[in-house]
């Protein structure tokens, strides 16, 4: 097995400080601002940012939602198997608010293009920012780039970015792992 | 891999435990997308289907259509009359005709018993059945088993007691099905006259006294007499049949424990139930309605999932 250890928990720790720092550069107090985690890793991930904002950076009364793109996606009946959906938690509008979409990995683009067709059953937003973990750079198939990201990685097909949070697993951690030995 | 352990939904009886608890499971889901300011997801934008009703429906019909069209699918609707069917067209040639154009799910209702396991049989398509005759209508039931578990967290365990005219009721033999597939415990409760012989081989028990059956159940389904399927009398009088198995407030009141009131419509007002039963606290009738779309966008979704690209 050729695992590779991309990024460890220090660094996660000092990449989510960092794109804090970088959200209240450009969202001030967030009083027109939401984020809204993708189900189901970006939910985590937007969950420690957002932690981070209040405890660390004082910013108070973060409006964070939850979104599932599971019923948006492109790929129904084309993949061999049913995704299992996640459920949705967004107990506020959107309407003219500044959304920051916050996810593990950006790989093809295509969830996140699922999500800003979901996210116009909330209201119509004043504009969409999107935040990853880490940017699979040159593996595109839609033209969407993110304005925040915490690591670039050049990696090729055979190759997955997986992301680890603790939520889920016993520690933070994103591996590339080879999907071929697996 | 989690999908339906059938290729169409011809009733409870063919429906594994799993099978039910993937469909509330995605249920769930729906039931919060229905909520929301915009109520449409584009999951099904590339799938046709097709309502055949060869029987009267009212909510059963719009259910399924609201169903569909919030998945964002085609939908074609088909009724007997005022059909090719009064001009002696078969059931095969009405539906390949209908497939012909392109159409990937049927919806149907039709009056005779079995009539959906003899389509799925001679026709190459997804077949959700709503309805055949006195048989099953699955839909209705899952939709009330869901009612349940939304109002008490779950189903096994719970004892229902289902009420009126058992013997012509597809809605009371596809309820047995899916609560002693939940484990629930069921009751049936009517004039003898209205109760099939031999039901008891399903694992139900049978109640003619209502008072006593409403004491032992957590949940009462309140079933309509359907006059229209009756070629001869069953009971003396709807007057009698009223005083005998209609639920009215005072009953209602007069029992040690709170009692949840279903009723799966059209209501017969002031025959087997009264309007200050129907509209009260007690009654969830609306829910099992709202219930009903969440419940078929799971159905349909999930037989859809199995036609491949």
């Amino acid at each position: 097995m050729s695992d590779k250890i991309l990024l460890n928990s220090k660094k996660i720790q000092i990449i989510i400080q960092r794109l804090a720092c970088q959200l209240i550069e450009n969202h001030g107090d967030f009083s027109n601002t939401v984020l809204i985690g993708l189900q189901p890793r970006g939910s985590h991930f937007a969950e420690r940012i957002a932690s981070v904002l209040t405890n660390d950076y004082k910013v108070k009364n973060i409006k964070l939602g939850k979104l599932d793109i599971t019923f948006y996606r492109d790929d129904f009946r084309r993949r061999d198997e049913l995704l299992n959906a996640n459920s949705t938690e967004i107990n506020f509008l959107v309407e003219n608010q500044k959304v920051v979409f916050i996810d593990d990995v950006l790989f093809s683009g295509r969830s996140i293009n699922a999500a800003l067709t979901a996210i116009q059953s909330y209201g119509r937003p004043a504009e969409v920012e999107l935040l990853v973990l880490i940017d699979r750079r040159f593996s595109r198939h839609l033209p969407i780039q993110p304005d925040y990201k915490g690591a670039t990685v050049d990696v090729i097909n055979e190759e997955k970015v997986l992301v680890n949070l603790s939520e889920e697993t016993t520690k933070d951690a994103v591996y590339i792992i080879n999907k071929k030995e697996k | 891999m989690k999908t339906l352990s059938v290729p169409n939904l011809l009733g409870i009886k063919h429906l594994v435990k799993q099978d039910i608890d993937l469909i509330f499971e995605t249920a769930d889901n729906f039931k919060e997308i229905i909520n929301r300011p915009i109520k449409k997801v584009p999951s099904l934008r590339d799938i046709t289907i097709a309502n055949l009703f060869f029987e009267n429906s009212t909510r059963t019909k719009l259910s399924f259509e609201l169903a569909e069209k919030r998945l964002s699918a085609d939908v074609i609707n088909f009724s007997a009359s005022g059909s090719s069917v009064k001009k002696g067209e078969t059931l095969i040639d009405t539906v390949n005709n209908i497939l012909s154009m392109k159409v990937d799910i049927i919806v149907m209702r039709h009056p005779e018993v079995g009539a959906h396991e003899f389509l799925a049989k001679h026709v190459n398509t997804k077949i959700i059945n709503a309805g055949d005759g006195t048989h099953e209508h699955p839909t209705q039931a899952l939709l009330d088993s869901f009612s349940i578990r939304e109002k008490f967290g779950e189903v096994a365990g719970k004892k229902i007691v289902i009420v009126g005219d058992i013997l012509h009721s597809r809605v009371a033999l596809s309820n047995i099905y899916a609560l002693q597939l939940q484990g629930a415990e069921v009751k049936v409760c009517g004039p003898t006259t209205l109760i099939p012989k031999h039901i008891e081989s399903l694992g139900v028990s049978v109640e003619t006294n209502l008072r006593k059956a409403l004491e032992w159940a957590d949940v009462a389904n309140m079933l309509r007499v359907q006059n229209e399927r009756m070629d001869v009398k069953f009971f003396p009088s709807t007057r009698e049949y009223t005083q005998l198995y209609g639920i009215n407030k005072e009953l209602l009141n007069s029992m040690d424990s709170e009692l949840t009131i279903m009723h799966p419509g059209p209501i017969n007002r002031g025959v087997e139930i009264t309007s200050d039963v129907a509209d009260s606290d007690q009654a969830i009738i609306l829910n099992q309605v709202e219930n009903g779309v969440a419940v078929r966008m799971a159905c349909i979704y999930l037989l859809a999932s199995q036609i491949r690209q």
